[in-house]
């Protein structure tokens, strides 16, 4: 689903320039559900941006569902992210002025489907995330765990291939946390590919593999079955 | 993506409430350049108008010519020397000069002003200028015939005893509703029948003046108060696409031959070319307009450039929106069409109101005019053109979508990345 080959990524500011990515090679196959780690700095937040299309990146090839990204116009990459994509972030981002329904309907809104079509299928996935009869409410007078079934049922609403989840429980009690990485569970039993960025260890315990970055360079990754182990070495260090 | 679209209105709504005092005064920097724009136009019209309606519907092309005394001695004549022009010269500048429109030769006596009651009907008596004139005359100064008609070609031919009466000689000689034609009043001592009722198409004092006067045959006035063959002076208008001021020359000079003047003596005939004043008055209102038009787009331009800057503040503040947008599949084009329909839409109410409140006050000052009957011959029923009206919306909804250019164009080259990082 996701392949990445010798990703490069430099960011220029003014006369320092900072080699954030130094040659990522990644397999992210169909209907995984993985996880990204790594301290502050190793780059994965640019990783996960340039896999959701919101960054370039300098050298080397990336495939999403078989189709090369690279470089592509504002108008290509905004058609891609709706189609593939669907996005969680840990501020939620929800539109302050649009209710509920509204937005989870919004990327339906870019597929220029009309408004009471995407009205409807926006209420069914707030079905779903439980949320139904908030409909009409506007993002502040919904909790964090609400918010963010509310995001999640945004990034599901046009059916994407992938959902990136940047730190999608950093702004959540633990209780809540778990309650969304269930839901995350669910979705992937779907079929849905997802990716996570964390830095919390039982929420990457959750995910299939965790895929560790250190310095822009894929460090380790660790599968399922490999986990524990990889925990307790942590632990030890 | 239609203009009916829920959801990009919403969001124009959400961004305008949100800071309604900042709204509220971008939105007058607009309303306030479209309300001078019309205000002005409408009063430099009201300028036009009041200078153009001293004039009546007197022929632009026109020009008149009079006799003075001759300053340079010619042919064994001494300078200041006065001289009379005559019907032969009425002949033969109407067949030496095929540029000539129309030509009336004119006689004037008993000058109002001088204060003697020279026309009287029964117990009325009144002074007031009478002129003795062709057919013609009525086509270079028209005025308007309140009754019966004006002097024709069989009054000049049989030197018949008509006149053609100002409202005011109306007003004084008759009863009110009295029928005047037909009826007769002495003018110095001999009777006229009255053939027509006029009255000016100039206003303020010239229509006052116009309307004290009484139309004669110009052959009867020759004949019965003794001018001979002698003419006062010649109204002339020039065919289309002849110059007056050449014409003009022409004139003098078959004038200046036929009565031994020096050719070089410029002084001896008086003239006005009315055409020349007309262009130099033209260039005047043109030049006017042009300048109402500067400063009125430039204060609409202040207008514009708030709007402008007021779009790149909204922008700025909704950074992290444009950016959500864009995660969630907004094209460029969509957030470019949404920043401005926004700017347009701001515009557009903004100078519509401005519009509105600029042609109510033109309106208003309009009413106050004619109640107060104010109106001068330097300023008349101020008024804007539907056409000028609409092409100042045009321009609102054009500098709209420019205002709204740059600030989109700054939204789209937000990298949806760093968008989504503003916090």
């Amino acid at each position: 689903m996701i392949k990445l080959n010798e990703i490069n990524k430099t960011y220029n500011t003014g006369s320092n320039s900072l080699h954030v990515l130094k040659g990522v090679d990644l397999s992210i196959e169909k209907g995984e559900l993985v996880s990204i780690m790594g301290s502050s700095g190793s780059g994965k937040s640019t990783l996960l941006n340039i896999i959701g299309m919101l960054d370039n990146y300098d050298s080397g090839d990336y495939f999403m569902n078989g189709e090369r990204i690279y470089q592509m116009n504002e108008k290509k990459a905004a058609y891609y992210r709706n189609k593939f994509i669907g996005f969680v972030f840990q501020s939620f981002n929800l539109i302050s002025f649009k209710n509920a329904m509204e937005n989870v309907a919004l990327p339906l809104y870019y597929q220029k489907v009309s408004r009471k079509k995407r009205n409807i299928k926006a209420m069914e996935y707030l079905e779903r995330m439980g949320l139904a009869e908030w409909a009409h409410h506007l993002p502040n007078e919904l909790s964090g765990g609400q918010k963010q079934r509310l995001a999640i049922a945004r990034a599901l609403i046009s059916e994407p291939k992938v959902i990136l989840a940047d730190e999608p429980t950093g702004a959540l009690d633990s209780t809540t946390s778990m309650e969304v990485m269930d839901l995350f569970h669910e979705i992937n039993d779907l079929g849905i590919t997802i990716l996570i960025v964390t830095h919390e260890r039982d929420i990457a315990a959750k995910t299939d593999r965790i895929i560790k970055l250190k310095d822009g360079i894929v460090d380790s990754i660790v599968a399922n079955g490999e986990r524990k182990k990889w925990l307790a070495d942590q632990k030890m260090a | 993506m239609t203009l009916i679209d829920i959801d990009k209105w919403q969001e124009i709504f959400y961004t305008l409430k949100k800071n309604k005092l900042r709204t509220f005064f971008t939105a007058f920097g607009v309303f306030w350049g479209i309300f001078m724009l019309i205000v002005m136009l409408g009063s430099g019209r009201g300028l036009n108008n009041g200078v153009s309606q001293g004039m009546g519907d007197l022929a632009t092309n026109s020009m008149f010519m009079w006799t003075r005394q001759t300053t340079v001695p010619y042919k064994g004549f001494p300078r200041g020397r006065r001289y009379n022009f005559n019907n032969d010269d009425t002949q033969a500048l109407k067949n030496n000069l095929p540029e000539i429109e129309y030509i009336a030769p004119r006689l004037q006596v008993f000058s109002a002003g001088e204060g003697n009651n020279n026309v009287v009907r029964g117990e009325r008596t009144a002074a007031f200028t009478i002129q003795g004139d062709y057919p013609a005359y009525n086509l270079i100064d028209p005025v308007t015939m309140k009754k019966g008609r004006f002097i024709n070609d069989l009054d000049i031919e049989q030197r018949r005893k008509v006149v053609v009466i100002g409202s005011r000689v109306y007003d004084e000689m008759f009863e009110k509703d009295e029928e005047p034609i037909g009826e007769y009043i002495r003018i110095q001592g001999v009777y006229f029948r009255v053939a027509g009722v006029f009255s000016s198409k100039k206003n303020d004092q010239q229509a006052e003046q116009e309307n004290s006067q009484i139309f004669m045959p110009f052959t009867t006035m020759q004949q019965t108060y003794n001018f001979g063959n002698m003419v006062g002076w010649y109204s002339i208008t020039a065919k289309e696409g002849y110059p007056v001021s050449q014409l003009l020359e022409k004139a003098k000079k078959i004038v200046k031959e036929r009565h031994s003047i020096a050719p070089s003596d410029d002084r001896a005939i008086g003239s006005f070319n009315l055409e020349e004043e007309y262009r130099k008055m033209t260039t005047l209102f043109t030049g006017i307009d042009i300048l109402i038009w500067i400063v009125g787009i430039g204060t609409l331009l202040a207008g514009i450039i708030g709007v402008s800057n007021i779009m790149l503040i909204v922008v700025k503040e909704r950074t992290k929106e444009i950016g959500i947008q864009r995660a969630l599949g907004a094209t460029p084009f969509s957030i470019k069409s949404q920043i401005i329909t926004e700017s347009v839409f701001l515009t557009t109410i903004a100078g519509y109101f401005g519009l509105v409140f600029g042609v109510g006050v033109l309106e208003l000052i309009n009413t106050v005019l004619i109640q107060t009957n104010a109106s001068t011959d330097m300023f008349n029923h101020p008024e804007v053109d539907f056409n000028k009206a609409i092409a100042a919306l045009v321009i609102l909804v054009i500098s709209g979508a420019v205002a709204g250019l740059i600030p989109a164009q700054r939204a789209i080259q937000i990298k949806p990345i760093d968008a989504l990082r503003d916090e």
